[in-house]
Order: structure tokens, then sequence, then C-alpha cells
């Protein structure tokens, strides 16, 4: 499961939603794979406002993963410079390293094997083959 | 305060299973069924439906979804321009919906989804909902879909997110069921796997032989539950489920999965109960569907 998966996951039992708490998701015992893809830039600059940004540093730390920079970066951050001797404006523009750092964290690193734990309840969610569950036991209906 | 008796009629067949519909119900009667079938089931859903193709692609660019009951993962090779996040009851559909980049599935309930809300800008929900056995439930679900989606900016506003949802209608008399206004509602289906008597995991893992033999075969309800009437041509459908029902084999295996078939109006008033709006809605090939938004007062 892409780590961007997590921007989107909450705890799935009703009274935890309106707290705060509940997200993002804490991933526990993770064992982490990097499932290769092609970068898409387009696409990468337009779930940029979707993002919780502070939310995702915290899950980014929390794998143990370089840290995320304390600034969401911009549109203007995923393109790379144009260099000065392509003046031609038909070329579609370059990934920058931001962009692609962004890429391998959101849509390449992927939890493999672990636990999704809610913050608020302390329910845990399984991971397993990169599948996370996430069905409650019945008394939690 | 001495309580009602029973009205006698409540004892008959009838309402008695009525009355043990719901979870447990569902849990007998259409998740372990899709759970066992679901590689046979999978290798027969690859052409999406028009309409739902063309709400999908009609999203604007990085654009939020959420396809709630997603299957085998159909939907999610549709527009790769837009991040979708499918889900399904049956761990065995959802993995094979993971493959789908740049798209994720996981493993929820309808009614108790993992999502915050008003987070998606739109959402899908194709043959699910006349999967749950009580009409509260029916409507819990349109509920659970709607709360996923972003409110519109004024009350009266329709900018909010938007729902696609489809439901097996029970007017459908040239369909070889031939089911129709005043037929029972709420009906039992068959889904047969073809070959000699293995388990569901084992029957699986037969991949090619046994796709082969399903399609040829017409089996179940395929023609007219998801839109493989397109791929196959109906009077060819037909014909081949009558074909079918005659040359069950003894190896062959019967499950039943339960169905509401939603009568005209019925899924736009479970919007409406749901607290949605209705902006769009139709009928296509033995399916009724409407386009859904959550009103801003809500
Ligand atoms: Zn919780």
């Amino acid at each position: 499961m892409k780590l961007l998966t997590l921007n989107f996951l909450t705890c799935a039992i009703k009274t935890c939603k309106s707290s705060p708490s509940s997200f993002p998701l804490h991933p526990r015992d993770a064992e982490l794979e990097i499932v290769e893809a092609d970068l898409n830039l387009k696409f990468l600059e337009n779930i940029l406002p979707r993002l919780m940004w502070d939310e995702l540093r915290v899950v980014v730390d929390e794998l143990g993963l370089p840290t995320l920079p304390p600034t969401i970066p911009t549109r203007a951050d995923l393109v790379a410079p144009s260099s000065p001797t392509s003046s031609s404006s038909s070329s579609d523009p370059a990934p920058s390293q931001t962009a692609r750092d962004l890429h391998r964290i959101l849509i390449e690193t992927c939890v493999r094997e672990g636990k999704l734990v809610c913050g608020n309840c302390g329910h845990e969610y399984a991971v397993k083959e990169g599948v996370a569950n996430f069905l409650l036991p019945a008394h939690l209906v | 305060m001495t309580s009602i008796p029973p009205d006698p009629d409540t004892t008959t067949d009838t309402a008695l299973e009525i009355k043990s519909r719901g979870e447990e119900y569902e849990a007998q009667h259409v998740h372990s069924v899709y759970e066992e079938i679901a590689s046979h089931f999978s290798s027969t859903r690859y052409k999406p439906w028009p309409i739902v193709e063309r709400f999908l692609k009609e999203q604007p660019d990085g654009s939020i979804g959420a396809d709630v009951g997603c299957g085998n993962g159909k939907y999610l090779g549709v527009n790769d321009r837009v991040f979708i996040i499918g889900s399904d009851r049956s761990t065995n559909l959802t993995r094979i919906a993971t493959r789908h980049a740049p798209h994720s599935a996981i493993v929820a309930s309808i009614l108790a989804l993992p999502h915050p809300h008003n987070a998606f800008d739109f959402a899908i929900s194709i043959a699910v909902i006349h999967h749950l056995s009580t009409p509260e439930r029916r409507i819990e679900a349109v509920r659970c879909v709607l709360e996923l989606l972003r409110r519109p900016s004024t009350p009266d506003a329709q900018d909010g997110g938007k729902a696609l949802i489809y439901v097996w209608a029970l007017e459908q008399k040239e369909s070889r069921r031939g089911w129709d206004e005043g037929c029972e509602q709420d009906v039992m289906v068959p889904w047969v796997m073809k070959g000699k008597k293995e388990g569901g995991r084992k029957a699986g893992r037969k991949g090619r032989r046994r796709r082969k033999q399903g399609d040829g075969d017409g089996v179940g309800e395929q023609e007219q539950d998801e839109g493989s009437e397109h791929q196959m041509g109906a009077g060819q459908g037909d014909q081949e489920g009558e074909q079918e029902e005659g040359q069950k084999e003894p190896g062959d295996k019967t499950y039943l999965r339960y169905y509401h078939l939603y009568r005209k109006g019925e899924l736009e008033h479970d919007i409406e109960e749901a607290g949605g709006r209705v902006v769009e809605c139709g009928y296509e090939k033995d399916n009724w569907w409407a386009i859904a938004t959550p009103k801003g007062d809500t």
C-alpha cells in the first residue's frame, strides 16, 4: 500500500472520525518495499494541494524515512529549472529533484506488512502482502 | 406495561427470513460467496459500463475519488490522471484490484469506511448497494458514500463532490431472467462454477482453462449484472444461459448471492433519505443509476 493512501485513511470506527488524533493512522512494525513506478509530474502537481503535509511528515518520521521539508513544496518546486540552451516550448517540463523525492515517498514507498494504528482508540489494522484490512470485529461495528 | 403480542403473520417463513437479514445474513449470502468465486468472477469483469467510464473520465485532473465495492478494480484502469482508493469487502478481489497503478485498494466494509469525511471529489459504487439486505442498511450505505464527499460551498449549491451509484433493476423483462414490476425484489441469484469439485482457492489458480469455460457457458448473471452484455451481445448471452441451465454437470458448484432488485424511483428515494440530492439519474441495461451529491445543510 503506497504511502499516499495514508493521506486519505483514518479509523473505520465512526466515533473516532471526529477526533483529530484518529488521523493519520500510525504505522507499526512496518515492513516497507519500493515498487518502482513511472513518475507522472502532472499527477504530482495535481495532488499537491490535497496533501496533509504536517501529518505526512509525522508518518514519514515514524517509518524512519528521511524527514520531509517543513513546508510543502509548491508546484514550481516540482519542475526542474529549464536549461538556457533549450528554448523550445514544446518540450515537457522535467521533474525536479523535489518531484523525484516526493514520487519516491508517496507513490513508490509501500507498506508491505505491519499494522496501522488509530491514535484515538488504539485499534490496529493489519497490512498483509500490501493489502490493508479495515474490517472491524462484530463488537466494534 | 404489557408488550403487544406478536402478529401471527410475522411467524411465516418469509417474515422470519426478513427478520434475520442484516450483517450476518450478508456475511453468509454475499461476502463469503464473493471470496469463493473471486478469481472466476474477476475473469468475467473487465469491460466498464459506458456511463461509469464517462463519469470517471470527466473528473478534473488530480481529483481524489473512492470506488466503494471496487471488486477486481476494473474501474481503476479508466483514468490515471485522478487518484482513486478502491475498497472491497473481499480480500481476494482487493488483492487483484491493487494491481492498477497509480491507484490504491483496501479491504473495508461500505458501512465502516476508513476515510475522513468530506475529503473526496467523487465516488462510485457500482453494483454494491443491492447486496445490503434491509432498507435501513441500504440507506445507511448511501449515506456512508455521501459522507466521503466534499460539501457544497453553500447549502443550495451543487458544487459538492459527486457519487455515481449503480444498482440492479427489478424492471428487466428483456433480460434472460425476465424480472419485472411486481416480481419479488429480494432474490437469490446463482453463480455457477464449472468443473470438477474443488475448493474455491484451488479452482482460482486454474486460471486460463476455467476462464474459457466460464465465459463460454454464460455463467450466472454475468450478462446482466455488470455489463458483460457489451462484450457478448444480448442474444448470445440469453441463448448460452439457457444451455447452461440444461448442461449443469455434477462437478459444477452453484453459489447463491443475495440481491435486492431496485424498482423505479427507489434509488432516488434512498439517496434522499440518506441526505443526498439526485443530480442525474437513469436506466441502463437492467440497472438503475444515479449521480448524487451531499446537501449543504447536513
Ligand atoms: Zn479509532
